[in-house]
């Protein structure tokens, strides 16, 4: 099952394309890091996941099939957005109270254990927190509310380095607990190598790259050698960047595995998620790497437009 | 309602495992190969004896801020190697009682110095299936002198802390 699926999927603000042409699916089981320069479309492609904004052109379902606004969808899908939005003259017992009437299925012991942990006071308001609190308590509402997907829109932007700690040990504490699936924007790379397990990289509204990590870092290596041989290895290679220096050159190609050998006088490297990350965003140009199945192309499908 | 830190920890019973992993962010090195080393530092250095269990996934997803993924990778990595054994419900426990896996480098070592052992064999005239032999005989001695007192370590260990 896929968490999310589009196919050619556009949003247009006046003559400004957010997205253009986007198509891709992200699995079940994953967390799911969504990352972009500023303006690549992250924050649009969510909201429109959500239901929060509706396509202008392109097909969009959730959780294997549902319509996106749908009654299964929206009961199914928790979101915090980017500014954890918060009614900030309520007290926490008032938010837990309030989301609980809103939604219908709403585990108040699991929230309320979980801001006893967090040391939050139930009768705290949340304007007075920290933003570190806010964001917990923002988090706490979300998964209380038992999603199977949980969407977070930059969750760490605001947060100091021990807050940002925190809060991606809850959500992977709710991940290893009841399997639910997340998909996070990011701008901080570091800090998603150790949570995301599948990427998805967008640039100028479209998927740029899309895979699970493992496989995407074992098919890219960093080849060092002369700089005199580089241009015709280049040729031979599927280079997505490449700097050369008087007499050394380093090339990050992409392999396909099995007969890719190195060459004598060369050096293979392996490389972080940061490294490639950060190199695809520098070359966008570079193609994208296919993703997953996607159901229309396997499997009947009953989506309607 | 809430839980004082130093206070918990003095009356709390003691941890599950005894080892607690940490991470080298800066290293390169895949988060769940970290955690295999160090489960294979812990076993080579004594931290870690037979029988004894790792931290539990959901332990390690909520100190280290990581992907479960990640714990589960590291793990079946050390069940592939023949380290660990997950039981299901329970954890993931050492069966082995010392670490006969050892890094590449020691590896390059040991092969270099075996192949010119192998050789001044040879030169004395001890054919393929004497060597064989003797290498077998010298490893039975090894064992019994040796490997008894570190499962018996390890089993002492295990009765102590109730593992069924």
């Amino acid at each position: 099952m896929n968490v999310i699926e589009t196919h050619g999927l556009g949003k247009s603000y006046g003559s400004t394309k957010a997205l253009d042409r986007c198509t891709l699916a992200i699995p079940e089981g994953h967390v799911a890091a969504l990352v972009g320069p500023n303006g690549a479309g992250k924050t649009t492609l969510l909201n429109i996941a959500v239901g929060l904004a509706a396509p202008t052109t392109g097909a969009v379902t959730v959780l294997g099939g549902c319509p996106t606004g749908s009654l299964a969808a929206l009961d199914q899908i928790a979101f915090v957005a980017q500014d954890t939005p918060l009614y900030k003259n309520f007290s926490a017992a008032d938010l837990l109270h309030v989301t609980r009437n809103l939604n219908r299925r709403f585990d108040q012991g699991y929230a309320e254990q979980r801001l006893g942990e967090l040391g939050i006071p139930l009768r705290q308001k949340a304007g007075k927190m920290s933003g570190g609190q806010q964001a917990q308590l923002a988090l706490t509402l979300a998964l209380a509310r038992r999603p199977k997907l949980l969407i977070l829109d930059e969750p760490m932007a605001m947060l100091d380095p021990l807050a940002r700690h925190d809060f991606m040990a809850t959500v992977m504490t709710a991940v290893a607990d009841d399997g639910v699936s997340v998909v996070l924007s990011s701008h901080v790379l570091a800090e998603l190598e150790r949570v995301a397990d599948y990427l998805v990289l967008l640039t100028r509204g479209s998927v740029q790259m899309a895979g699970a990590v493992d496989d995407l870092l074992e098919r890219h290596r960093v080849l060092t050698g002369p700089a005199s041989e580089s241009d015709v290895y280049a040729k031979q290679w599927n280079v997505v960047h490449a700097s050369r220096a008087a007499s050394q050159a380093h090339l990050l190609v992409r392999c396909d595995g099995t007969s890719d050998s190195v060459p004598p006088g060369w050096e293979a490297h392996s490389l972080t998620l940061e490294e490639l990350t950060l190199s695809y965003l520098r070359e966008p140009g570079a193609g994208a790497l296919p993703g997953p199945a996607r159901a229309r192309d396997t499997e009947q499908s009953e989506v309607t437009i | 309602m809430t839980v004082d830190k130093d206070d918990s920890k003095s009356s709390a019973p003691p941890q599950v495992s005894p080892i607690a992993f940490r991470l080298d962010l800066g290293s390169g090195v895949p988060t769940y190969l970290q955690l295999v080393h160090q489960v294979e530092h812990a076993l080579r250095l004594g931290y870690l004896v037979l029988g004894d269990q790792l931290p539990k996934v959901r332990d390690v997803v909520a100190q280290l801020a990581i992907n479960p993924n990640t714990v589960l990778k590291a793990y079946k990595e050390l069940e592939t190697k023949g380290l660990a054994v997950g039981r299901p419900g329970q954890g993931t426990f050492i069966i082995e009682a010392s670490l006969n896996q050892v890094a590449l480098p020691e590896l390059t070592e040991l092969r270099r110095s075996l192949v010119s052992w192998v050789a001044a064999a040879d030169a004395v005239g001890l054919d393929e299936d004497g060597i064989g032999a003797l290498v077998a005989n010298v490893l039975r001695d090894f064992r019994e002198r040796r490997g008894g007192t570190a499962v018996q370590r390890g089993a002492a260990r295990l009765e102590a802390e109730g593992v069924a």
